[in-house]
């Protein structure tokens, strides 16, 4: 994204000055509610429902202390556990998928592309009612592993989708190159094409993570207390009722936190996995 | 799906005599590292489809157990006739495309202020992207309590008055919650494309005597257009799905005036237990879908030729 000024888009005088006070406050508005969420998550619970709101206030720790009281640190670790491996598995499966559909492709490799991205845009909630009474059936309801193979088959296409696009840019004469020099295929893979794809790699990792961590609809459905992921600690405070302002907002604050800082620090990764790899 | 679900099991043209063995096996050494990829995706996405179907043709309520028995195509008359699905089609449509217009519009704004350099750029794009990255589920909480609560949410706080937003206008209320996170989405691919765009272009378009609102709506809009269906396309890919915010802001209701079809669906399976009847719902869904798919995957295909010809 950083890219050398240009005469045509630099714009001079009080008309580029009014545009960088708009673009600010543009900016600023739609981080307001986020920063509403953070300021909240520190006051204590007559604050936080004060009117007027109050911007003001000695922060406390309160809501924190709650939302840990009330134990949300399974959610969490089912979240993590769900999250991570079935991002490992995204990869294991998708690498040598992206490969056989782009430095080595198959026949009719295109229509195979065309299968992977057509199942991502099936509604899930057409195969909510099958997938339950399979899942119920093998006693596997309320099971971590259940959202992990879930997931794995959610985030598939993406992944695959993107790994093809950063195959794509292996120089074919590098592989080439190798193949002459006698080297065999595992040499290949890694002394050539995982050090150019790694970043790669790690991109199509932050996608899926964030996908399947912010995952609700699976995971209210088939689990409850014991696989319970971070989005259905919050499912209580959908009714609350009293004070509870600042404990909603210091547990909202938790489990959006990895997501938010990993999507912060792979900025520039985040547009070519939003777009599958179709924008770079 | 099945439009394009194709496994690429023979070629297009047969050669006359039979493949010789090494031909043969160095086919499948070619297709070994697809196969456990695909594999996985038949048996996990489709085969709860041929379920779906199957159960689609029973009367089945779990609330009556032993009541189960072949109705043919009965739920589909039920679910085709009756009211409710048709209300959650039209809030489907009204939530998706209002979703997608309105944060198409705002990204495409909202990258135009950011393709330019200015002081704090970075910090202004890492905030304008936080509320895409925060959890969806956290996120309709916040808005329905933190935001629109008549008597301590923030709208009321600042603006005044007692409005009831969620209860007065709550399509708007689930949009407007829905726009704020997936502003950012479009606004990422927009600006990429923007910045993509070659100097040249628009350097020539201002010697010329273009000036920038004709530059804008005769070459960046056309050159930028990919990138709009793009983000379109994809917006409603995950916005037609939208349950999280139905579930949480209004629970479909007041009535149902944001009922949409998966809410309506999961109100159907784990509500009213009516199996046979969701099921049908969730083919009659599927094949919409495979509809709409269709014009979609055009869309993606003709990026891609592009992308290709690159």
């Amino acid at each position: 994204m950083t890219r050398t000024a240009s005469p045509a888009r630099r714009s001079a005088g009080r008309t580029g000055a009014a545009w960088t006070v708009l673009a600010w406050l543009a900016g600023l508005l739609f981080f307001l509610p986020v920063a509403w969420m953070v300021l909240t998550g520190f006051k204590r619970e007559v604050d936080a429902a004060s009117n007027p709101p109050s911007w003001f206030f000695t922060p406390v720790l309160d809501g924190y202390r709650q939302v840990f009281d009330r134990d949300i640190t399974p959610y969490l670790l089912n979240s993590v556990m769900a999250s991570v491996l079935s991002t490992l598995l995204v990869l294991v499966l998708a690498t040598p998928a992206a490969y056989a559909l782009s430095i080595r492709p198959v026949e009719r490799w295109r229509d195979v592309l065309f299968f992977f991205i057509s199942t991502k845009m099936l509604p899930v909630v057409a195969a909510l009612l099958p997938i339950y009474l399979l899942v119920q059936d093998l006693g596997m309801l309320d099971n971590v592993w259940t959202l992990i193979v879930l997931y794995t088959a959610m985030n598939l296409p993406l992944a695959v989708w993107m790994m093809r696009s950063f195959l794509l840019e292996v120089p074919a004469a590098l592989i080439e190159a190798a193949a002459m020099d006698g080297a065999d295929l595992l040499v290949t893979i890694r002394r050539i094409l995982l050090p150019i794809v790694a970043p790669g790699l790690a991109a199509t990792a932050l996608i899926c993570f964030i996908f399947s961590w912010n995952e609700f609809f699976f995971a209210v459905n088939l689990t409850a207390t014991r696989a319970g992921t971070s989005p259905i600690f919050l499912v209580g405070f959908i009714t609350s009722e009293g004070l509870f302002l600042a404990r909603l907002c210091a547990a909202a604050t938790i489990v959006s936190l990895p997501v938010v800082l990993a999507g912060w620090i792979a900025q520039k990764q985040l547009v070519r996995g939003l777009s599958m790899g179709a924008v770079k | 799906m099945t439009t394009t679900s194709t496994t690429g099991a023979d070629a297009p043209a047969r050669p006359a005599v039979r493949p010789t063995r090494p031909d043969r096996r160095h086919r499948w050494a070619r297709r070994a590292p697809l196969l456990p990829a695909l594999v996985f995706a038949i048996v996990v996405t489709q085969l709860p489809f041929l379920f779906t179907l199957y159960l689609s043709t029973q009367s089945w309520n779990a609330l009556r157990p032993g009541s189960r028995e072949f109705i043919g195509l009965a739920n589909y008359a039920t679910v085709l006739t009756d009211g409710r699905l048709r209300a959650a089609l039209l809030n489907t449509v009204v939530l998706t495309a209002s979703s997608v217009i309105a944060s198409v519009l705002l990204g495409l704004g909202l990258a135009i202020l950011l393709d330019r350099r200015f002081p704090g750029r970075g910090i202004v794009r890492t905030l304008l992207i936080t509320p895409f990255l925060v959890m969806p589920m956290a996120a309709a909480l916040l808005w329905k309590h933190a935001i629109y609560n008549p008597s301590y949410g923030l709208i009321n706080g600042i603006l005044g008055g007692s409005t009831d937003w969620v209860s007065q206008y709550p399509m708007v209320s689930v949009v407007a919650a829905l726009v704020w996170q997936w502003t950012p989405f479009m606004m990422l691919i927009i600006l990429a494309g923007l910045q993509s765009q070659s100097l040249e272009t628009l350097e020539a378009a201002r010697v010329d005597g273009a000036g920038p609102w004709q530059t804008f709506t005769r070459i960046t809009l056309p050159y930028l257009r990919p990138y709009l269906e793009l983000g379109a396309l994809l917006g409603s890919i995950y916005l037609v799905q939208t349950f999280d915010a139905v579930f949480t802001i209004t629970q479909g209701g007041p009535g149902r005036a944001t009922t949409n079809l998966p809410y309506e669906i999961y109100l159907t399976t784990f509500r009213k237990f009516e199996y046979g009847e969701a099921a049908a719902a969730g083919v009659v869904v599927v094949i919409g879908t495979i509809i709409v798919a269709t014009f979609a995957l055009r869309v993606i295909s003709s990026l891609f030729r592009m992308e290709d010809a690159r």
